[in-house]
């Protein structure tokens, strides 16, 4: 197994074991599921209305969960110095932590929304919208996410200032995603925003890898 | 094959601190070199230095392979075995699956985890969680760990520290074993490394 | 770059900065006095009466707020790149002052739809994003102070200060697109009488005179503290 890869398999396998925060976000994107009809009442056509914007945050959010050990748990006990060691350039690392986290949180999420777009009473053509924007925006949420995760890691109580620092930047990605479904919703095309959420997954995806391998490495001559 | 490193008037600065300056030193293949010096003198930083974590603020490091020199941080790195403070070790994880991650991340042609995990008496514990290691068994863990690497050049922070008198006289072995072979040890230490090792005071 | 690190010294700036200081100082308080001169006198605007002239106090706030950030961006760039000591200083000498002049633009904002639309916040594009802008700045600013290895906070500060200039152009883009889908109001519609452009002018320079003024103090003052603090250390 490739060196990438082997990261990125150790990251997953953390991601899902017990204490891994996989099953965490999950939960609690549920449960912010149900914790908003009991909010704004149980109006059937008011939630078919909100629901792509309360999903859309609530995915947000539940990925941000686990996000604040992306790197600090690595730099807490001194993986972080012997994965920098690997034959694997930290741009590269970075980028199999930001998959791995995708694919244990982001993925997982996105295979949810459906069941509880079900419960928002959202219509079928609508929820795929909504699975597909989650598809496509998620890996954002994970590559920005991880540019947080770097900068805090040192901190003992990163995990509060982390959403400070990361939501502002990740809210094209909540527009457009939520914009689609709206779209759909209202009778048009939702193409045009799932076009602009890809294109800014894809330039925080490509992009993002450099940004988190410059933080640690400033963390690591610390 | 690596033939050696040379330290060359290297200077170190933390914050508004200078830590240690004109700092020369060779180490050749199959030699040790214990760093010794006062808490803060700058023995980890040292060591971080030559890792390539730190950037130094004067000098240069080269690493000569087969005649090559190297000087780019980033490459040296590839050449590192590091022993640091903290064992690396996940909790969740068990001695073998942390054993092979290691191997593996490090793409090492060479294998025989088992042979090493009975080199350090771990052999019991192969399928235990870290979890529930001992801070002495985490550091025979981690010893094997820098074994299991084979990497040519080992930087040890303060390697006898956590051990029993068993375990000290263990590292004793598996740093003579790697220089017997041609490897290199820098280790920053307050007792003496056994191995008719040159040191360095800062 | 070589030239222009000769007066990017601490001391060298102090010196600079002390001479210029009086001058941009009386400078800020002319164009200030004389743009809310010029301001009262245009006549009123036939739509929006005498609010237009909320306009002279929330534009020019707004276009300060956006160039603090594009200053911060550049000093971090400038830290990155050649690692000089004096440019982090002044991204965080910077921040603060961003932030109030994008809180000054977001309430005078809201003072200006009150008369407008009847309510103090309509979720305008322009309002949206400024209102993200100040999260910016404050996550940049808690940044700054989570980390106590100063060093360290300003190289993180500085990532995050060009990850931030990245994504505004970005994030603008994208209030507007949710602006026009949500059919959203906006306050700057058509074109601006050419009666109200030279006090708008005036005030911009006035506003922009201001926060050199304050930056400058602001940095005098940080390299001060730090002075101070090493002589209280005593010597290393």
């Amino acid at each position: 197994m490739s060196p990438f890869l082997c990261l990125l398999v150790r990251d997953m396998k953390l991601a899902t074991r017990s204490g891994g925060g996989a099953a965490l976000a999950l939960s609690f994107f549920a449960l912010v599921a149900t914790l908003v009809p009991l909010g704004i009442g149980a109006d059937l056509k008011l939630l078919a209305r909100v629901a792509g914007g309360i999903l859309w945050v609530g995915a947000v959010l539940a990925a941000l969960l686990s996000l604040d050990r992306l790197f600090q748990g690595d730099y807490d006990d001194g993986s972080l110095e012997l994965i920098a060691l690997a034959p694997l350039p930290l741009e590269l690392t970075s980028f199999a932590k930001i998959a791995a986290h995708w694919l244990s949180t982001g993925l997982p999420l996105t295979v949810l929304s459906p069941l509880l777009a079900l419960m928002f009473n959202l219509p079928g053509d609508a929820t795929l919208t909504l699975f597909l924007s989650l598809l496509i925006g998620t890996p954002a949420v994970s590559a920005i996410g991880a540019i947080g995760a770097s900068l805090t890691l040192s901190l003992r109580r990163g995990g509060l200032i982390l959403p400070l620092i990361i939501l502002p930047l990740l809210s094209p990605a909540v527009i457009f995603g939520a914009g689609a479904v709206a779209a759909k919703m209202d009778g048009f095309s939702p193409l045009g925003p799932l076009e602009l959420l890809g294109a800014f997954s894809l330039a925080a995806v490509l992009l993002s890898p450099f940004a988190a391998a410059a933080s640690v490495r400033l963390n690591l001559s610390g | 094959m690596i033939s050696s490193l040379t330290a060359e008037k290297l200077a170190c600065v933390r914050g508004e601190r200078r830590l240690f300056d004109g700092l020369s030193f060779r180490v050749k293949a199959g030699q040790a070199l214990a760093v010794e010096g006062a808490n803060g003198a700058g023995k980890t930083s040292l060591l971080r230095l030559i890792a390539g974590f730190l950037a130094p603020a004067a000098g240069t490091l080269t690493l000569t392979e087969d005649g090559k020199a190297i000087t780019d941080a980033e490459e040296r790195g590839r050449f590192i075995g590091w022993l640091g403070h903290q064992d690396g070790l996940k909790p969740q994880f068990t001695v073998i699956e942390q054993l092979r991650f290691y191997s593996q991340l490090y793409a090492a042609a060479r294998t025989g985890e088992e042979d090493v995990l009975e080199q350090v008496g771990l052999t019991r514990q192969r399928d235990l969680p870290c979890r529930y290691l001992s801070a002495g068994q985490k550091r025979r863990l981690a010893l094997a760990r820098l074994v299991v690497s084979n990497r040519p050049l080992w930087l040890l922070d303060e390697p006898f520290a956590a051990l029993d008198a068993a375990g000290q006289a263990m590292i004793g072995r598996l740093m003579a074993i790697h220089c017997g072979s041609g490897g290199m040890v820098v280790a920053a230490t307050h007792d003496p490394l056994g191995l008719g090792n040159e040191s360095l005071k800062l | 770059m070589q030239f222009l690190f000769r007066y990017a010294n601490p001391a060298m700036f102090m010196r600079l900065s002390g001479a210029v200081l009086p001058y941009v100082a009386a400078a800020t308080v002319i164009a200030l006095t004389a743009g809310l001169i010029m301001g009262f006198q245009v006549p009123p605007d036939y739509q929006q009466g005498m609010t237009v002239l909320i306009m002279f106090i929330h534009v020019p706030a707004a276009t300060v707020a956006m160039s603090a950030y594009g200053a911060i961006a550049v000093c971090s760039l400038l830290s990155l790149v050649w690692r000089h000591p004096l440019s982090d200083t002044a991204a965080r000498a910077a921040a603060p002052l961003g932030a109030m002049f994008t809180a000054l633009g977001l309430i005078t904002g809201s003072l200006w739809g009150k008369p407008m639309w009847g309510t103090y916040w309509v979720w305008d594009a322009r309002l949206t994003s400024f209102l993200l802008l100040l999260f910016l700045y404050l996550g940049y600013m808690a940044l700054w102070s989570a980390i106590e290895d100063e060093t360290k906070a300003a190289r993180a500060a500085a990532v995050l200060a060009l990850v931030g200039a990245v994504n505004i152009p970005i994030i603008k883009f994208s209030v507007d697109w949710w602006n026009t889908l949500h059919q959203g109001e906006s306050i700057m519609s058509g074109n601006l009488a050419p009666v109200f452009l030279w006090p708008l002018l005036t005030m911009m320079a006035g506003y922009m005179l201001l926060f050199v003024t304050l930056w400058l103090i602001r940095i005098q003052t940080a390299i001060v503290e730090r002075r101070a603090r090493s002589l209280m250390q005593g010597p290393a």
